[in-house]
């Protein structure tokens, strides 16, 4: 019995007028594959780094993240705290084991509470790490991983994620390259996110409203 | 946005244009025929009007390419003879420049040719400004007018702001934008009959733009799109009458608007 | 069973669209919002027609390479931990996702925003099987509670008012209390995320569409603004991917190039605010994340398409621009194309997938206006290829008979200058006789569908042809008569 992946895959051939065996025609795939040409780059994003940091805060903001620039990472959780205090938030976090997260001076804070593990929906903040920002969009790219669970970039109202400025590339062509020398070529993680602002609709009457069923806020410490 | 074909004719011999004139210029009102003659022997051109019927573009757009084809071998040959084919009409210089082509592909002994062809044919105003650089109108026209963006012409051939720089230079004309310029009428040729209520749905909107600016006069470049919106105009009572682009830019604007009766002992 | 197909009713769907108070309130927002942002998004980005022209060409590569990139994609998926089934049709993909399903004891199903879910009608087929699908898009979970398909490729509820909204809500969520405020969109919003909340933690199983799929690495993409598809693919037991065969692309980077231009083209955002790869099962350590991961492949009638002309429908990237900027359908909705796909897009694709016996009236129904073409990220002629399905309606004689006759009767003449040129001349001469008091006609035999509704102008009297050559003549014997006159002078 012919398999449906047979059949799909021979009217695929047969529309085309292929049959699969062709060497030119498999030498270009696998050369598209492993060269992986760029394509149009935006200029907007092809800065020095302390222009192109400004553009990563100018677009974030653009897409209704709110900012905090941290000179050193030590600064990281008493931002935290001051974010939860203005927000009149209760003074607890959930947060991944990633070792970057797990180095600040927690110490510093000593009324805040920090948990560790994925999210089941009851926290209203997840702080997670970004591996890298896109200053061409304002967009955080985050990596799933046993230290990193993705549900604390969904569940929590309000996600707060670290990202230091040095790992801000001007384009999403920049982290993949980045991406493929820490997993190796053709392999992600489970799941790559990239978030962009925080989570809205406009599902009603086109009206945009923030907060549809990802987190309400999206808060971006930029350290460095 | 179409640069003037380098032809012979630029060196200050006076070109021999075919006009095309489109059936419904000949048929309804040949009036946009006589002024689109008149902008064309003042911007220095031979003007010429051989014996023709239609672009094809009804059927082409009916999926009949059998006639669509007949009728473009039709119109080359007619026209091929003349340094430029000029029509009163984006949508029937859109259908010959943009559309003639496929309709001859893989045709060896007819493909060259028709690319020569089409190389020549332009829409009045966007020739009259790109092609022989005029630049103002000897014209006259007391009221504010409001101008439609045809489809094929803004979108095939780029007209938007030639005759937006001629009307510029009418005596007496102030143009004041419509909301939604470019988006369609409704007419769209054979679907206004095809599908006659989502057509009155699309003009409904776009009379409620015209009348919503004030204008006393409704311009565009298509004869088409122009009985569409005037008639709908008209059903709904509105005071605003409607008259092709040429009609205002020749000098000739004084003549009924379309859908007016003559005045009367004038057939 | 698949999702009704009432496109051969167009012209009473029609009727019943413009007639819809509520809609054309919904609808008359559909336009300015959706332009005006595409634009602004546009001019932002000075290679955006650049990046059109990279998208064009990428999706041209990938088709042309088709089997070559779903080789690979199977591959690596397989080798990521995931499973990739194909399907012939509608009615095979359908079996796959119900047998994933009963293998794990599901007992409801979240659902992201899927439209190939929609062709295959999966939502009845699971329904009927005692497995509760629920949609968790807010806009299609509003069509749901409704009972109704999706009005617009990726705003589904466009059709809604936030009144209907507010009055469906205190239907079905009948254990909140009766007196509570509902008149804002974000109470509507809180509302819909509360309850969804619940439904995302308790699934079993979690289906999502795809925009895209990427050979290089065997990855699955969704692009949302709500969230609502992550927490689908990432709490559930199961991950289902639904795709069909041209949402695939060679790389990483190519699938970046394509991203640039579907939010700018759909919403007129610089980026959507989630874009979320995903790459086979949770991985051993990892926290969170499905257990299993399945992409259904559908074929569904598109690898034919592959063959000829439509093959440039296959790079449709599904981002709505075109209905967006279409006046057809800002004037009837979405519901009135009879299928799951509406606007531009679907005049095309539907007849592909239905067959142009059923779905004729679709590509007829465009003014050829062009917009569709001006805006589409990646370029497809939708003109040209609605012109494509006239003509093969043509060859087969399924042209309604009326319009077939008029248009043969009228090429006949036009094709016979002889007989056109009088022929023209008498009758307009006739008419020009008839509407001289008026100037115009407000009925006209034959004419109907035109004097219905707007008046039909008179005709000034004789043909432009005759009265040109008439002038000639009387040009010609003017300047006879005046060489003439110098000749007696002389």
């Amino acid at each position: 019995m012919t398999s449906s992946r047979d059949t799909v895959m021979a009217s695929i051939r047969r529309a085309l007028g292929v049959t699969s065996q062709e060497a030119p025609r498999r030498f270009e795939v696998e050369e598209r594959i492993a060269r992986h040409p760029r394509g149009v780059l935006p200029e907007r994003a092809q800065l020095p780094p302390d222009e192109r940091i400004a553009l990563f805060e100018t677009m974030a903001r653009a897409a209704d993240a709110s900012l905090d620039r941290l000179a050193t990472r030590d600064e990281v959780p008493s931002a935290i705290a001051a974010y939860l205090r203005a927000r009149n938030l209760p003074s607890s976090i959930l947060r991944g084991a990633d070792p970057r997260l797990a180095d600040l001076p927690w110490q510093r804070e000593p009324n805040l509470d920090v948990w560790i593990g994925p999210s089941d929906g009851r926290q209203l903040v997840g702080l997670s790490h970004a591996y890298a920002g896109v200053a061409e969009s304002g967009t955080l790219v985050l990596l799933s991983g046993p230290d990193n669970p993705s549900t604390l970039n969904l569940l929590p109202d309000h996600h707060l994620v670290v990202i230091d400025a040095a790992d801000v590339a001007a384009d999403y062509e920049s982290v993949w390259d980045r991406v493929r020398v820490l997993f190796g070529p053709g392999v992600l993680p489970r799941t790559v996110n990239w978030i962009t602002g925080p989570s809205r609709s406009a599902d009603i009457e086109q009206t945009l409203l923030l907060g549809a069923h990802g987190p309400r806020s999206l808060h971006i410490l930029l350290v460095g | 946005m179409h640069p003037a074909s380098p032809t012979e004719t630029d060196a200050g011999k006076t070109p021999r244009v075919g006009l095309f004139c489109t059936c419904l210029v000949d048929t309804l009102r040949p009036s946009v025929g006589f002024a689109a003659a008149k902008l064309l022997e003042e911007a220095g051109c031979e003007v010429d009007v051989p014996r023709q019927t239609c672009c094809g573009q009804p059927a082409f757009n009916s999926g009949d390419r059998a006639t669509s084809r007949a009728l473009a071998e039709q119109v080359i040959v007619a026209f091929e003879g003349y340094d430029y084919v000029v029509a009163p009409s984006g949508s029937c210089a859109g259908m010959i420049k943009a559309h003639y082509p496929e309709l001859f592909v893989g045709d060896p002994d007819w493909m060259g040719r028709v690319d020569r062809f089409c190389a020549k044919v332009f829409e009045l105003v966007s020739f009259l400004v790109d092609v022989r650089g005029v630049a103002r109108v000897a014209a006259a026209y007391e009221g504010t007018v409001t101008y439609h963006d045809s489809c094929s012409g803004l979108r095939e051939l780029g007209v938007k702001r030639q005759p937006r720089a001629l009307l510029a230079t009418v005596d007496g004309l102030s143009l004041v934008e419509m909301g939604e310029a470019d988006t369609c009428c409704g007419f769209g040729g054979t679907f206004c009959v095809k599908y006659p209520q989502v057509s009155d749905a699309i003009v409904g909107k776009k009379a409620d733009h015209i009348d919503a600016t004030g204008a006393g006069t409704l311009l565009a470049g298509d004869l088409g799109c122009l009985m569409n919106m005037a008639g709908k105009l008209q059903r709904r009572g509105s005071p605003v009458r409607a008259r092709h682009v040429a009609e205002v830019l020749a000098g000739m604007g004084d003549g009924p608007a379309i859908g007016e009766p003559a005045p009367s002992g004038k057939a | 069973m698949s999702v009704e197909i009432t496109s051969p009713a167009f012209k009473q769907n029609v009727a019943h669209a413009l007639d819809d108070v509520n809609l054309q309130t919904a609808l008359a927002k559909v336009g300015p919002g959706f332009i005006s942002r595409r634009l602004g998004a546009a001019d932002k980005m000075p290679e955006f027609e650049a990046l059109r022209d990279s998208a064009r060409d990428i999706k041209n590569h990938t088709l042309a390479h088709l089997d070559l990139y779903m080789e690979r994609f199977e591959a690596k998926v397989k080798e990521m931990g995931g499973h990739v089934h194909f399907a012939v049709d509608a009615a095979e993909a359908r079996d796959i996702v119900t047998d994933i399903c009963r293998r794990l004891g599901a007992k409801t199903v979240t659902k992201g925003k899927t439209m190939i879910s929609e062709e295959i009608g999966l939502n009845d087929h699971l329904a009927a099987r005692g497995i509760e699908p629920v949609e968790t898009d807010l806009g299609e979970y509003l069509i749901q509670i409704r009972g109704e398909a999706p009005s617009h490729i990726i705003a589904p509820a466009i059709h809604l008012t936030k009144d209907q909204v507010e009055a469906d809500f205190r239907r079905v969520h009948a254990d909140l209390p009766p007196e509570r405020d509902l008149s804002e969109p974000t109470s509507l919003l809180a509302e819909a995320r509360g309850k969804l909340r619940q439904r995302f933690l308790a699934a079993d199983v979690g289906v999502t569409g795809a925009n895209f799929l990427v050979a290089e690495t065997g990855t699955s993409i969704i692009v949302t603004n709500e969230g609502n598809g992550d927490l689908t693919q990432t709490l559930p037991k199961a991950h289902v991917v639904l795709a069909s065969i041209e949402k695939l692309v060679p790389t990483l980077e190519d699938v970046s190039q394509l991203l640039r231009v579907l939010a700018r083209s759909a919403t007129g955002q610089e980026m959507s605010v989630y874009t979320t790869f995903s790459t086979g099962p949770r991985r051993a350590g990892d926290a969170d994340g499905p257990g299993e991961y399945h992409v259904v492949i559908l074929d569904n009638g598109r690898s034919g398409m592959l063959a000829g002309q439509l093959r440039e429908m296959l790079r449709c990237i599904r981002c709505g621009a075109c209905m967006n900027h279409c006046p057809v359908y800002h004037a009837i909705g979405g519901h009135a194309y009879g299928w799951v796909y509406p606007g531009p897009m679907g005049a095309v694709l539907t007849p592909s997938l239905i067959g142009i016996e059923k779905g004729a009236n679709l590509p007829n129904a465009s003014t050829f206006c062009g917009r569709c073409e001006e805006v589409c990220p990646v370029r497809i002629p939708l003109p040209k290829l609605m012109r494509h399905w006239r003509e093969k309606e043509f060859e087969r004689h399924l042209t309604p008979a009326p319009q077939r006759y008029g248009l043969g009767v009228w090429g006949f003449f036009a094709r016979r200058g002889w007989l056109y040129r009088p022929a023209t001349r008498l009758a307009m001469g006739a008419l020009a006789l008839l509407g001289r008091t008026r100037g115009r006609f407000s009925s006209l035999p034959l004419a109907g569908g035109w004097t219905k509704y707007r008046d039909f102008p008179a005709p000034e009297g004789d043909t432009f042809q005759a009265q040109w050559r008439k002038r000639k003549e009387r040009e010609t014997l003017a300047r006879a008569e005046a060489a003439a006159a110098r000749g007696d002078a002389a």
